[in-house]
């Protein structure tokens, strides 16, 4: 896609484990986030979305190898010193994550954290970054944000704290937005507040988000377009509308049917038997094959990446055969 | 009300009834000395005579209620009785010693935080030398006893290179200059183990820490490392690290009592010790009340401060 | 029966090679301690108060391996016999405090409510005044030597270990088989011997490990006031006290005793920070 204010190319993480060994993290992703879209990332836990978001950050833990391209606006952030890399954490790309709980720390007021991501960035007065935090504060919905920009977080609910998050984050309009999992802290009534206050905000600004998270209702809500990853791959991609009408890929089909809403109340909800692969030495072929319903021959055999007529990509030799009767 | 000044307020009211309990106490020490104080004190001096008049000089015949109220008015009026064999005020004594072992304990401190807070910090987050390093300085000295440190400075100092006089002292008023230079090497002997904790619990604070998810955030955001380890780290590692100083000021006094005695500095310290030796229990209770009131007016300040660093503690309890 | 003894002794020492290596080294030290502190009249080369003015501040040598004192008499064997004297006052003062704590702190832990407020309020006082402070205002009152000094460490240690042991009885009776012992229809007793001592002890060991080394300090700063053990018994504490007037002359008669000190303490240390990962997995102990 072009015009992409986030573009990850084959993007690969190994992250060092005990014992002298690596864990493969993230193999070979490709994804991009246009301006003003918000992109949802989604997958089991362990499946490697929340390294991903930590790659673009450039926070990953010491020790990682990164290998791919990382493009912002262009511009390859891999092979950014520490210094410049900070520079542009928190101003063109910014993160909000799960827990708001513990991301603001406690011992600051709220206001000065706001107010501390603008002067991280901008050579600004100390009274101009404070004016300027009390703004962002209202518009995310803090009630009288004059007056509370004193009080420390712990006086807040949770819904408030990821507010103030969120304000920090796009306190320098940054051109990217990393969520990780921003509303899975919080109550259902607030995650919708929550969602809809990011989509506003960001669409205004035109800021691109991934939105990474385990929950496809959260997917169907907000986002323009997904991902699903499983063991440190992207399996399948679509738009929304595509993905979750007609999914392409087993493991596509079976996170749907695992959705809660999908089954009501009636009965158990079907669990996708087996296990993720271990990471440590993951199989040659197709990664879901141990646990996959349609499992072949082929599947010993990396399956290839298969674009749709709809623009949707997946990653299944299921779907050779359907493009190769359709040719 | 603020809530930090109802926090304030409430933390002096605990205090009130810990001061009491303490001057119960140390009121009762000569009391409890088996068989009577007074031949004990006197020794061979003890003519039936000369022990009638002591009693009654120490108000010993009267009930112990009555001895406990007038001593404590006393006191409360700066007036700690007088000194048994010297017959000198007990108030003029301390005035002149109390600022001895104040000045003592609150330099030693005050070195002892200025080079364990930095040292903690960088063994938490500098690399693998920076931290066996500091491991070394803990075990180092929290393993030497401190009056033994301070005769091998003396040894070296005063001994091998005739740099600092081994013991006695000037008041500041009197000599700025040499006061300071007869108080390093007593300084410097209390303040290595003060140091070797602060530099432990520092570091163990802070790597707590750092390991802490809005360390993450604040990387997120941009913050530069520097304003991360020394602005928002330390200011959450703090609270554990104030508790500790404390904790060890009360060490720091007892050490005092040490130190004074090996460098021979006019203190608090010293006087209890020569009261005990002489049987001079007014003295020695004097002083003891001196010591322990320091003492619990050190936690009152430590909690406040806490308190203040962390809003989380001063909010706990209200609403 | 061969077997099980063989495989007894087996655990017990992988249980001592799981420890880390500090603790092994902190125990190794301790053992060679209490030996030569159990064999001092064996080892040591001379008699520890045998004055001998022909080796006043005398030099070390061959036959004096620490130099002599301002007395003639061997500095190596009047720091073997002090070291006799201060384990001894050391292991006493805190034995005696863990074994007071130990019936307290169970009972205010377990029952909680009123029980502890009877057994923690009147401890809790014990902790208004600095320790050494504490042990000198018993020692005003009962006079110099070296049991009061024993009475006097054991007093500071007491309401340290009980909270100790109370902390770690409350969480083993909070813990599910303890209820499980209350449903069978144990008596309190019965839960008392049979689950919550054997399973809150560890914490109190570690504890009184790391203080046994502190208070080989307090034992030897009491006896350096003069407040401690009486000359002419052999001390550490004494010892460095007699040296100081003879510093620059003889220093040997202050740093050996001084890294005796130094050793027993660092090897407390080792131990019992060695032992607190294994026994303390709750970190009650401060």
């Amino acid at each position: 896609m072009t015009g992409a204010v986030l573009q990850i190319e084959d993007l690969r993480v190994r992250i060092p484990v005990p014992g002298g060994r690596w864990v493969g993290a993230v193999d070979g992703v490709t994804l991009a986030v246009g301006s003003g879209e918000i992109v949802g990332l989604v997958g089991e836990s362990g499946c490697g979305k929340s390294t991903l978001g930590g790659a673009v950050m450039g926070l990953l833990p010491g020790g990682s190898e990164v290998s791919g391209r990382v493009l912002l606006d262009e511009e390859d952030l891999r092979g950014l010193t520490d210094e410049q890399y900070r520079r542009i954490r928190g101003d063109d790309i910014a993160l909000v994550s799960q827990d708001p709980a513990s991301s603001l720390d406690p011992t600051f007021s709220v206001g000065a954290q706001v107010a501390e991501a603008i002067r991280n960035h901008r050579d600004v007065s100390r009274r101009a970054a404070r004016e300027r935090a009390v703004e962002l504060l209202g518009i995310v919905g803090i009630p009288d944000p004059r007056a509370r920009y004193a009080d420390p977080p712990h006086r807040f609910s949770g819904g408030m704290k990821q507010r103030v998050v969120i304000a920090a984050a796009l306190a320098n309009d940054p051109a990217v937005l990393i969520a990780d999992e921003p509303t899975t802290a919080l109550d259902v009534t607030i995650q919708a507040q929550i969602l809809h206050l990011l989509r506003d905000l960001t669409v205004r600004s035109g800021t691109g988000v991934l939105l990474i998270t385990h929950d496809l209702g959260v997917v169907a809500q907000v986002c323009d377009r997904v991902a699903v990853m499983y063991a440190g791959q992207v399996v399948e991609q679509g738009t929304v509308r595509d993905l979750f009408a007609r999914p392409l890929h087993p493991y596509t089909r079976a996170l749907l049917d695992s959705q809660p809403a999908a089954h009501h109340r009636s009965g158990d909800l079907p669990v996708i038997p087996g296990r993720v692969p271990d990471l440590t030495e993951p199989p040659a072929g197709c990664r879901f094959a141990s646990r996959c319903a349609h499992v072949h021959d082929r599947c010993a055999t990396a399956p290839p990446v298969i674009g749709m007529p709809n623009g949707g990509q997946v990653a299944c030799w299921l779907h050779q055969a359907v493009t190769e009767e359709v040719r | 009300m603020s809530p930090r000044l109802r926090f304030v307020l409430r933390r002096l009211a605990l205090t009130i009834p810990v001061l009491f309990v303490m001057s119960v106490f140390i009121f009762l020490i000569i009391r409890l000395v088996p068989g009577d104080p007074v031949r004990t004190m006197l020794g061979f001096r003890a003519t039936p005579a000369n022990v009638a008049q002591v009693r009654a000089q120490l108000h010993l015949d009267d009930p112990l209620w009555t001895q406990y109220r007038d001593w404590i008015t006393g006191v409360l009026h700066g007036q700690f009785g007088q000194d048994f064999i010297s017959k000198a005020p007990l108030g003029e004594l301390l005035a002149q010693r109390i600022p001895v072992t104040l000045e003592l304990t609150l330099l030693s401190m005050l070195l002892a935080v200025a080079v364990g807070v930095p040292l903690g910090v960088r063994a938490a987050v500098g690399g693998r030398w920076a931290r066996r390093l500091t491991e070394g300085f803990v075990v180092f000295g929290i393993s030497v006893p401190d009056f033994w440190l301070g005769i091998m400075l003396v040894l070296f100092f005063s001994g091998t290179m005739m740099w600092l006089p081994p013991s006695g002292f000037i008041s500041f008023a009197e000599d700025p200059g040499g006061n300071l230079h007869y108080m390093i090497l007593p300084v410097l002997t209390l303040a290595v183990a003060e140091a070797a904790y602060i530099v432990r619990t520092t570091r163990g604070s802070m790597l707590g820490v750092m390991g802490r998810p809005f360390i993450v955030y604040l990387r997120a955001k941009g913050t530069r490392e520097r304003s991360i380890v020394y602005r928002h780290a330390l200011r959450n590692a703090a609270a554990p690290i104030a508790t500790v100083i404390g904790i060890q000021f009360g060490v720091l006094l007892g050490g005092a009592i040490v130190v004074e005695t090996l460098f021979a500095l006019p203190g608090v310290g010293r006087l209890i010790v020569t009261g005990i030796n002489q049987r001079n229990y007014p003295v020695v209770q004097a002083g003891l009340l001196v010591v322990a009131t320091f003492f619990i007016l050190i936690s009152l300040i430590t909690d406040v401060v806490v308190g203040f660093i962390d809003p989380r503690v001063s909010d706990r309890g209200q609403s | 029966m061969t077997m099980t003894m063989a495989s007894g002794a087996r655990r017990s020492r992988s249980a001592v090679a799981a420890l880390p290596r500090s603790a092994r080294i902190g125990a190794l030290i301790l053992v060679v301690l209490v030996v030569v502190a159990v064999l001092a009249p064996l080892l040591a080369p001379h008699d520890p108060n045998a004055i001998d003015s022909s080796r006043v501040l005398g030099a070390p040598d061959l036959g004096h391996p620490f130099g002599s004192d301002a007395l003639g008499r061997d500095v190596l064997s009047r720091t073997i016999y002090a070291f006799r004297t201060s384990l001894a006052i050391v292991f006493g003062a805190v034995a005696v405090a863990s074994l007071i704590a130990l019936p307290l702190g169970t009972l205010a832990g377990y029952f909680g409510g009123w029980v502890d407020q009877v057994i923690s309020r009147p401890l809790d006082m014990l902790l208004v005044l600095p320790a050494l402070l504490l042990a000198i205002s018993l020692i005003a009152i009962v006079g110099p030597g070296s049991l009061v000094a024993a009475l006097a460490i054991a007093l500071i240690y007491l309401p340290i270990l009980a909270r100790v042991q109370r902390a770690s009885s409350l969480v083993v009776s909070q813990s599910g088989f303890v209820e499980g012992g209350r449903a069978r229809g144990w008596s309190s007793a019965a839960v008392l011997r049979r689950h919550v001592i054997p399973n809150a002890l560890g914490p109190l060991l570690v504890q009184a490990a790391i203080l046994a080394g502190f208070a080989v300090q307090i034992e030897a700063a009491l006896s350096f006031l003069g407040l401690g053990t009486q000359p002419p018994t052999a001390s550490l504490g004494l010892m460095l006290s007699e040296g100081r007037d003879v510093l620059t002359q003889a220093p040997w008669v202050e740093i050996f005793p001084g890294l005796a000190i130094a050793v027993i303490v660092l090897a407390f240390n080792l131990l019992g920070d060695g032992l607190r990962r294994h026994l303390d997995p709750q970190g009650v102990v401060s």
